[in-house]
């Protein structure tokens, strides 16, 4: 398992620099950590966070967007009509809930269809993985920088700490 | 005419008083009529135009807040996008940027798709804002008391909501004729 702070710190020595989001049980710990360093601004709904990491962005930021992948059907639009049709790159953190149909009820569609939904938007997504963390840290700021738009790393249970071990 | 007793300004005019107090400070403009109207009014590379995205004019100006606390950052936004992003007010409100004037233009309707009544004409969105935390909130009709409220808000520490009370008349404008890559270029730059 990945440590929080190891996963942390690794973003920002990507150049991460402007972090917000809304709340996930897989990315509690993550969102500690973010708390502890203060580099954690909190937004009240998906859409904002990628609109202030916009804005951010706009700033000379590196912003990255922390959310559970039901937020990306609330973020939907502003993905769309501001990243993507005004080349404003983003990285989104996304924690995976519905992962291989185990989870709770509400999470099991989107679980199953946001790979697709993200091939559709053409939103660049990689799973997370211990083993290859380093490598796909590299590739989500290579994307970053190369393609200006939103780019997706996918977080399933159990691959970074979170609170409760 | 709908909103409130008297005579009311149109947006386009209202919105050309406030351009005349403003310089070099980053504005985002919601999309729609509104960032038609400042486009033909005063095209500067520091208007962030929206063409799409409803909703989120005030959270794309605070994260460029937070991420330039030195420079003082306008929105321009209209009711039916208010309400459509009231969390946003709530964001704010906690946050509490000093650096950020929110101007909402009110004209109780969805304007660039026909007029539809939004429901601003029964909730005020000033006060919405004053209980969510902003700091300085007044509600507008007449022209001087746009500019004199406008010109007291840039000298203060916000956040601060500007509502202003607008008629529906809409000018006769073109669409903004820049490539959105191209907008987001040039306000970098210019905001840099």
């Amino acid at each position: 398992m990945i440590e929080s702070d190891a996963f942390v710190q690794a973003l920002q020595d990507i150049g991460v620099d402007f972090f917000t989001g809304v709340p996930d049980s897989i990315l509690g710990g993550i969102i500690a950590e973010l708390m502890e360093r203060r580099l954690y601004t909190p937004a009240v709904r998906e859409d904002e966070a990628v609109a202030m990491a916009a804005g951010a962005y706009m700033s000379g930021k590196v912003p990255a967007v922390l959310m559970q992948n039901s937020g990306l059907g609330t973020s939907l639009n502003a993905l769309i009509s501001l990243n993507v049709i005004y080349r404003q790159p983003c990285i989104l953190i996304v924690s995976w809930r519905g992962y291989q149909g185990k989870d709770a009820p509400e999470h099991l569609v989107m679980g199953e269809v946001m790979p697709q939904l993200l091939d559709t938007m053409k939103i660049p997504h990689r799973t997370l993985s211990e083993k290859a963390a380093i490598d796909d840290l590299k590739w989500l700021a290579e994307t970053f920088m190369k393609q200006r738009i939103p780019v997706a790393l996918l977080i399933t249970k159990g691959v970074v700490r979170g609170l409760h071990p | 005419m709908r909103p409130e007793q008297g005579t009311m300004q149109s947006r386009a005019m209202a919105m050309a008083a406030l351009l005349e107090l403003l310089t070099d400070q980053p504005v985002i403009i919601c999309n729609g009529f509104p960032s038609r109207e400042a486009y033909k009014i005063a095209d500067r590379p520091t208007h962030f135009y929206m063409i799409g995205s409803m909703g989120v004019a005030s959270a794309i100006g605070l994260g460029v807040a937070l991420a330039k606390p030195n420079k003082q950052v306008v929105i321009f936004d209209g009711d039916g996008n208010v309400l459509m992003g009231m969390g946003t007010l709530a964001t704010v409100g906690a946050l509490k940027p000093k650096n950020f004037i929110h101007v909402v233009f009110d004209n109780e309707v969805y304007g660039s798709t026909g007029n539809q009544p939004t429901i601003s004409n029964v909730v005020p969105l000033e006060k919405v804002a004053k209980a969510a935390g902003y700091v300085n909130v007044e509600r507008v009709r007449e022209r001087e008391d746009l500019v004199y409220e406008f010109k007291d808000m840039l000298k203060k520490d916000g956040p601060s909501m500007l509502l202003v009370k607008v008629n529906e008349m809409v000018e006769d404008v073109g669409r903004v004729m820049l490539d959105p890559p191209d907008i987001t270029k040039r306000f970098m730059k210019a905001i840099e």
